[in-house]
């Protein structure tokens, strides 16, 4: 009974930490890699949209705005756009649509934040053998900080599935709503602490891969 | 081949102009060595040479092109006339020597196999043909400044231009590294430019000298004999430190 229970929320939990993650993965890279690019005179600063309004400078204040609300309150805010999206509020589909708004902007600093960690004398090397701004992004920045990104990346991971807890104790399936009405609200401690070490198991199996990956990709040492 | 006329950048928030009016030319085929001390505006010369840093006035011939008229990519173009030496470098940590060596040749659009061929002969010019799969990570700082010095030849230049080449690298290999351009500038009549503030290369590799002081020329003429009879109160004291190493 207790084997089935885990199984059953550990690949809920699974499962909206993977498609969540794969999403805010995605479109973070994008917002973050914009970030970098609209800010750097180098690259895309002096761009003739970006003398218009600054890209970089409203995309980071959208950035923010998702960064201030704590996920509870953004899960509950989005409910009309969760059920446009997904056509009802609760459940495990439905959870990974908060999860992901709420990863995007959290994935697009990490992504910034590592690809401003480039060497800039690598970068202007790049300029001045004629790469251009587009070749200096994708074959200079993106690949140069891949072991950095990969990092990132992990830390997106392991930061949703505590958010996936979150989200399960508002009907969104998964270990953290295990934990709640079994653990907690059946006295269930046998439950309670099989939930907790397989949340930890987990983590520490995100980050190990994780920081596995990124050694491998990793020539500077 | 390389130069300069009435060249003038200030930086916005500063009082005194970084570059206020320098002009030299550099003849096809010399090494021509530019020294002054640490903000006398070195750095933005070659910033403004290589078409980082747009200038306020004047003109930068590199060929018969003035680059300081072209932006995008006419301005990319023409950047491939010139290769650049860094001080620190500057090699893509994910690519090996021969990646590095032929990331311009890439970047000029150059046929997979010619590239990789040009590569591997640069490679082998700047004597490290056993060292072509290993990355920048695992070589020593001469080795990489070599791995820098093919690179910026990739695309075969007209101008080699060396943002002080050897003052990360100790005595003995800045000599190999001098000796290196030497030959580079001798085999391929690549006019180079070295911008150092290190006097004593500028004795041992350079034809003519440029001196400059507080975004000026204060000296300029052929190299032995602006060192030996210097006329700028700057040039004195450097040499005075010169004849004690």
């Amino acid at each position: 009974m207790l084997f089935r229970l885990l199984r059953t929320a550990l690949l809920e939990t699974v499962w909206m930490v993977a498609v969540s993650g794969g999403i805010s993965i995605v479109l973070g890279t994008l917002v973050g890699a914009a970030l970098v690019f609209f800010s750097d005179p180098g690259l895309g600063r002096d761009w003739p949209i970006n003398r218009i309004f600054r890209i970089d400078q409203v995309l980071s204040a959208i950035v923010n705005v998702g960064r201030s609300l704590p996920f509870l309150v953004l899960m509950v805010a989005i409910i009309p756009l969760t059920r446009l999206l997904v056509g009802t509020s609760i459940g495990t589909q439905a959870a990974i649509v908060p999860l992901s708004i709420g990863a995007i902007p959290f994935a697009a600093r990490v992504v910034e934040s590592s690809m401003r960690g480039v060497d800039r004398g690598v970068v202007e090397a790049a300029l001045v053998m004629g790469a251009s701004p587009m070749e200096v992004l994708f074959r200079v920045m993106f690949p140069e900080a891949l072991p950095s990104l990969v990092l990132g990346f992990t830390l997106t991971l392991v930061s949703l599935v505590s958010f996936s807890a979150m989200a399960g104790a508002v009907g969104g399936g998964g270990l953290g709503d295990l934990a709640i009405r079994y653990g907690y609200q059946r006295f269930r401690t046998d439950v309670m602490i099989a939930t907790v070490v397989v949340l930890i198991v987990l983590v520490q199996a995100i980050q190990w891969v994780g920081q596995a990956i990124s050694v491998a990709v990793d020539r500077k040492r | 081949m390389i130069g300069l006329e009435d060249v003038s950048k200030k930086y916005p928030g500063q009082a005194a102009p970084a570059l206020n009016g320098v002009s030299f030319a550099v003849e096809q085929g010399d090494i021509c060595g530019i020294v002054g001390l640490s903000g006398a505006g070195k750095s933005t010369l070659i910033r403004c040479i290589t078409g980082l840093e747009r200038v306020d006035r004047g003109a930068i011939y590199v060929g018969d092109v003035d680059i300081t008229k072209l932006r995008g990519a006419e301005l990319r173009q023409a950047q491939r006339r010139l290769g650049v030496v860094f001080q620190h470098f500057n090699l893509l940590s994910h690519r090996t020597a021969l990646g590095n060596v032929m990331f311009p040749l890439e970047i000029a659009r150059t046929p997979a196999r010619e590239a990789r061929r040009r590569a591997e002969e640069l490679l082998d010019v700047v004597g490290l043909a056993d060292k072509r799969d290993t990355y920048p990570a695992k070589l020593s700082g001469g080795q990489q400044q070599r791995v820098g010095i093919a690179r910026a030849l990739a695309t075969n230049p007209d101008v080699l231009l060396c943002d002080e080449p050897t003052s990360a690298l100790d005595p003995i290999t800045t000599q190999s590294i001098l000796e290196l351009i030497r030959q580079v500038n001798a085999d391929f009549g690549v006019t180079v430019l070295i911008v150092t503030h290190q006097l004593s290369i500028t004795q041992q590799v350079c034809g003519s000298l440029v001196v400059i002081d507080e975004g000026q020329i204060v000296e300029k003429g052929p190299a032995q004999e602006v060192l030996r009879t210097p006329s700028s109160r700057i040039l004195k004291a450097m040499v005075t430190t010169l004849s004690w190493s």
